[in-house]
């Protein structure tokens, strides 16, 4: 069991490697700030494996805290694509 | 097959570092970064390192990440001037030889160590029942070495007044960061309203399990820092300026009190920051519960970034 | 009921990986960023919620069932989140001249 769920962690993990080709090409940069999504949940999925795998408990508590934060990279760059919009804000906030 | 994953990370990491380096455009080097820190997280936890695995998560997996996008905009008008000044062939080969020569030397003395390489893990677990905490890398933290955490938050204090100091004349003591506004029924409000309880939940719940099994301050610290950026950026709340009295009280807060128990310790147990026996996990929690505020304040601050509109009373 | 429950978390995990392949290959092969966007979300969703699935049997407490539970509520909430926003830039992207 334990070298099936092994297995499955390099599993996925593989599959996320495959994913990072699309940081690589992504002719837009939302394509590859869904390859770096796509590595978060497949991070996450594997750490969890692995966990399960090894029987180490306290993988859970950073599989916990990824999860938190996954979408706050996706969020900056969401605020990002928007930045024109936000400096006028910003402007005639401080006129 | 624990060889096969060891050997893909480590692959893995070496490709998306040189993606990271050698990629044209900033935002694609900024991602390729991401991606290498959530990686790199999975490389800690193949180490046994959990702890530094947690801060990893929490560090580069977000944080770092939201820090980088938010520069990569603000450079994106110059971009092309900053690439039109790239240093010429030799200079980039000199300092490609000086870089491969430094990792040579590290690899040298890495392989040189002798095995089992030389560590006092064997004093810290046979001495760790004195100081009644069951993490080790919490004994050695605040207990064995409490002298090393206790100069680190001075230092990050000093780095958060390094950040002010690249305030403009005119916005000196005033808010840091541009106004951010979101659509109040959008998406980012909603996770802004629903993330935030849930991240505090879990920041206290790592800082609480710290004592006895992988987690701490630091990386509940930096999850409550995550959560109020988060409502920051969605508009719901604005940065507080830095000339605040609250504020700067509570910066210096957690390492006066940290002094403040070492001075305890050298006229009760005889040396500064020596814990008398039996008082170890109280002065320990109390530690903790002092400079977990001032963690998140310096760590908050630092991501806001220096001040940039004047405060207006 | 051993080994029930371990064919329950083998064919649960499984399914998982095969929803991460489908996911993975989605991104790298529609044609454009919305349909890309489609199919990363199937691996947040059902790729994750099997493996989470598979992996509760094993579980050593109930704090650790509520955190896995926990943990794939919150990849669907931040998943859901992050797909509406990078949908809504490519939106803005694309409008704008």
């Amino acid at each position: 069991m334990a070298e099936f769920l092994f297995a499955a962690s390099v599993f996925v993990l593989a599959m996320v490697a495959l994913g990072l080709a699309r940081i690589l090409h992504g002719p837009d940069d939302a394509d590859r700030m869904m390859a770096a999504q796509l590595l978060g949940t497949g991070g996450i999925a594997a750490l969890l494996l692995l966990g399960a795998a090894t029987g180490e408990a306290a993988i859970v508590d950073v599989a916990l805290t990824l999860s938190l934060l996954a979408a706050f990279a996706s969020i900056a760059f969401a605020k990002a694509a928007d930045a024109p919009a936000q400096d006028e804000a910003a402007g005639e906030d401080r006129a | 097959m624990t060889a096969v994953l060891d050997a893909g990370l480590a692959l893995l990491l070496v490709a998306l570092a040189a993606w990271a380096t050698f990629s044209r455009g900033t935002f694609a080097a900024v991602v390729g970064f991401i991606a290498y820190g959530l990686l790199l997280t999975l490389a800690w936890v193949r180490l046994q390192g959990i702890d530094v695995a947690l801060t990893e998560a929490a560090i580069g997996g977000g944080l770092t990440g939201a820090l980088l996008i938010g520069a990569a905009s603000r450079l994106r008008a110059t971009e092309d001037a900053a690439r039109a000044d790239r240093p010429g062939a030799f200079t980039r080969s000199i300092a490609a030889i000086a870089a491969a020569a430094v990792t040579a030397a590290l690899a040298i003395c890495v392989f040189a160590l002798p095995d089992p390489a030389p560590s006092l893990a064997q004093e810290v677990a046979a001495n760790i029942s004195v100081t009644e905490v069951g993490n080790p890398i919490t004994a050695v933290l605040l207990a064995f070495r409490a002298m090393d955490t206790l100069l680190e938050a001075i230092v990050l204090v000093f780095a958060l007044i390094g950040v002010w100091s690249l305030a403009p004349d005119s916005a000196w003591g005033g808010r840091p960061g541009p106004l951010h506004r979101a659509d109040p029924d959008g998406m980012l409000a909603y996770i802004a309203r629903v993330l935030p309880p849930i991240g505090i939940v879990v920041g206290l719940y790592i800082f609480w399990v710290g004592a006895d099994h992988p987690g701490g301050k630091f990386q509940g610290a930096t999850i409550l820092a995550a959560m109020w950026l988060l409502v920051v950026m969605a508009g719901l709340a604005d940065t507080p300026p830095v000339s605040r009295r609250w504020l700067r009280i509570a910066l210096v807060g957690g390492p006066l009190a940290f002094i403040a128990i070492g001075l305890y310790g050298a006229y009760a147990a005889g040396a500064f920051l020596a814990y008398p026996l039996g008082f170890a996990k109280p002065l320990i929690i109390v530690i903790e519960l002092a400079l977990m505020p001032t963690l998140t304040l310096i760590l908050a601050l630092m991501l806001f970034g220096a001040p940039q509109r004047e405060a207006r009373r | 009921m051993n080994l029930a429950l371990d064919i329950f978390t083998i064919v649960a995990v499984t399914a998982g990986a095969v929803f991460f392949l489908a996911g993975t290959l989605g991104l790298l092969r529609f044609p454009d960023s919305l349909t890309r966007l489609h199919a990363l979300t199937k691996a947040d969703n059902l790729g994750l919620g099997l493996v989470i699935l598979g992996l509760l049997p094993r579980i050593d407490g109930v704090l650790t069932g509520f955190k896995l539970a926990f943990v794939w509520l919150l990849v669907l909430l931040s998943g859901a989140v992050a797909s509406q926003l990078i949908a809504r830039a490519l939106r803005n992207r694309d409008r704008r001249p």
